[in-house]
């Protein structure tokens, strides 16, 4: 198991890389000046060769890039191209934000989608199972910054039971709670459709199989043919495409801290976009695909232990 | 006992097509979606008589849209729904019913145009790289992980936000870039297919009278996957939908004031506290069209899938 981990862990430096390379030459290789849009098209010659110059713009592609890898490296993110700030500082204070948001919209995902999954496969086809139908489908139908806005329009405007904006203070637990909770269960819920979907067709695929048929024909309760014949070996499937969904939920938070104005990432890389600040996006993009491949990673040693088939 | 009848029962026969029609159709909610799909379509398409408007030139007007979606009421700004601007008017007192079914057209014709184009590179790639192989395979697969590595709509952020600097109007470039982001869906699992039907005995017989690499995964292989890329058709085309939304209310794509359903929700937001409706009701829009879309490709691949059929 541990030579499997080490594989895997050594087998996501190269993707990081060729990650960290295309949007390096995306964010170059585009015609078009950076320091002219980030400026603005009436920018002084001066204005704009002064910033290509700091940007260290002039200097021939390769030396760029290595430059880049190699400030990558020591962990420095570069300097904002607008305001000239570190960009490091600013994703070290945003990157709790969108963590916790993260992981409380993974663990709601779960913690509704398993059960509900579990719980249509068994009652196939009654009305229970054709309302998860819609609930799901409804569910990867509609955008997350829309239910966003109608959770807020109902728990914070019309019920005030819950702050509608920001993000609390990380100090204070109950009021960084507070500020969790509402873009939290709106990700959440929309992780629960998928969660739902697959954790269903998966029981109803194990419920056919012959062992269960055994389990049954020995008179075991109900209980424990679904919970511990059936799910366990239904999770399988789950858990080899949860990565899958928390890298969706990843994206979907950037439109999320944008509704509920929350300090994050994603806020911080649609401000970025909108100034047209160039470094700034590539620093974020990198630090998204560090989170993207750190999920992949933990999903495949994850996977690798419920399913000891794969690690060969 | 019928067995016994030395005359044969006569056997109601079904054509292929038949048997998938009947179980589409007894398939309800795909039903569903495919009208109210066609339904979106129409009165998107309809929204202005843009077609005489344009035999008879002169500027179109308005049809299923009733009222025009630049004609501002500054008197009646904010405006509540009432009977005669059934979804009330936004902050330059423009009817938003209106502006939802105009809107619907650059959805519409993002989405669709955008899966087209990511459906016709990325099926061309899938077939190409699963029945080459080799070193084709490992190049096209690899890109493909690429493009997969970042979700979605992050992957859409970045390349709109890299092509701000190109010239080139904003619905052009939103098709470019959400068509990019379709591309890997199409091309994975197409790739996925055609390795299989590459294996069959009819690519083995073609093969043995000679026929060419580019006639075999044209005229063998192609038509064999053709089902599975139209359900991936109809489900991307939502997804297609659902990141262009997601994109124009960041702001990135087709811009202001050329209403999509996106900027308005963004543009609604301001005022969501007092005058919600200028934003709920595109995001209606916009959950109603993509799950159509969504139901359609459901039912399709039931349909396409030989097991549920009688």
């Amino acid at each position: 198991m541990i030579k499997y981990a080490l594989r895997r862990v050594l087998l996501t430096i190269p993707t990081l890389f060729a990650i960290v390379t295309i949007v390096f030459l995306v964010v170059r290789v585009i015609p078009g000046d950076p320091a002219v849009a980030a400026l603005g098209d009436y920018a002084s010659k001066q204005a704009v060769d002064a910033l290509r110059e700091k940007m260290g713009l002039n200097d021939p592609l390769g030396v760029q890039y290595l430059r880049f890898l190699g400030d990558l490296v020591r962990g420095d993110l570069g300097k904002s191209m607008i305001t000239g700030q570190p960009v490091r500082e600013q994703v070290l204070y945003v990157l709790p934000y969108s963590l916790e948001l993260a992981v409380f919209a993974v663990v709601v995902g779960m913690a509704f989608g398993i059960p509900l999954g579990v719980y249509t496969a068994v009652k196939r086809n009654a009305a229970v199972d054709h309302l998860g139908r819609v609930f799901s489908l409804t569910g990867l139908s509609v955008p997350a910054f829309y239910l966003g806005i109608l959770m807020m329009l109902l728990f914070a405007i019309k019920l005030r039971v819950l702050p509608a904006t920001g993000g609390g203070d990380l100090g204070d637990w109950e009021d960084n709670l507070r500020h969790l909770i509402l873009p939290g269960v709106t990700l959440g819920l929309i992780m629960t459709a998928s969660v739902t979907r697959l954790t269903r067709s998966a029981m109803l695929n194990v419920l056919n199989e012959d062992y269960i048929r055994t389990a049954r024909s020995k008179g075991l309760a109900q209980r424990v043919v679904i919970f511990r014949h059936a799910l366990r070996s239904a999770l399988v499937p789950v858990l080899s495409v949860i990565g899958i969904w928390i890298i969706g939920v990843i994206g979907s938070s950037v439109t999320t801290e944008m509704v509920f104005v929350r300090p994050g990432l994603g806020k911080m890389l649609v401000g970025a976009i909108l100034q047209r600040d160039y470094t700034t996006l590539q620093s974020i993009m990198v630090v998204y695909a560090t989170m993207v491949a750190g999920v992949n990673l933990l999903t495949d040693i994850t996977y690798g232990l419920a399913d000891p088939r794969v690690r060969y | 006992m019928k067995s016994a009848n030395p005359v044969a029962e006569p056997i109601q026969l079904r054509s292929q097509r038949q048997r998938q029609w009947h179980t589409f159709v007894r398939n309800k909610t795909a039903l569903l979606g495919l009208v109210v799909a066609v339904l979106i379509i129409i009165v998107a398409v309809f929204a202005d008589d843009w077609f005489i408007a344009l035999l008879q030139d002169r500027d179109a007007r308005p049809l299923f849209a009733l009222f025009e979606p630049f004609k501002q009421d500054t008197f009646n700004r904010l405006q509540a729904p009432d009977s005669v601007h059934l979804m009330g008017l936004d902050d330059y007192g423009r009817d938003i019913l209106s502006r939802i079914v105009h809107g619907g057209r650059v959805s519409l014709i993002v989405g669709i145009c955008a899966t087209l184009l990511g459906g016709i590179i990325g099926t061309t790639m899938g077939v190409v790289a699963g029945y080459m192989g080799g070193t084709v395979e490992n190049v096209i697969m690899r890109v493909v992980d690429a493009l997969m590595a970042f979700p979605g709509l992050l992957m859409g952020m970045m390349i709109l936000a890299v092509m701000q600097r190109l010239p080139g109007s904003g619905l052009t470039k939103a098709i470019i870039g959400i068509g990019i982001i379709m591309t890997s869906g199409f091309a994975r699992v197409v790739h996925a297919t055609a390795l299989t039907v590459k294996g069959r005995e009819f690519v083995t017989s073609a093969l043995s009278i000679g026929a060419g690499t580019s006639r075999i995964m044209r005229l063998h292989i192609l038509p064999n996957i053709l089902g599975e890329v139209v359900v991936l058709v109809s489900l991307q085309t939502a997804q297609a939908i659902r990141i262009e939304a997601s994109l124009s209310f960041i702001g990135l794509g087709v811009s202001p004031p050329t209403p999509t359903w996106g900027n308005m929700i963004k543009d609604g937001m301001q005022h969501i506290t007092y005058a919600p409706w200028l934003s709920v009701f595109s995001g209606l829009a916009i959950v109603l069209t993509v799950l159509s879309f969504n139901l359609l490709g459901d039912g399709l691949r039931d349909v396409l899938d030989p097991r549920l059929q009688e």
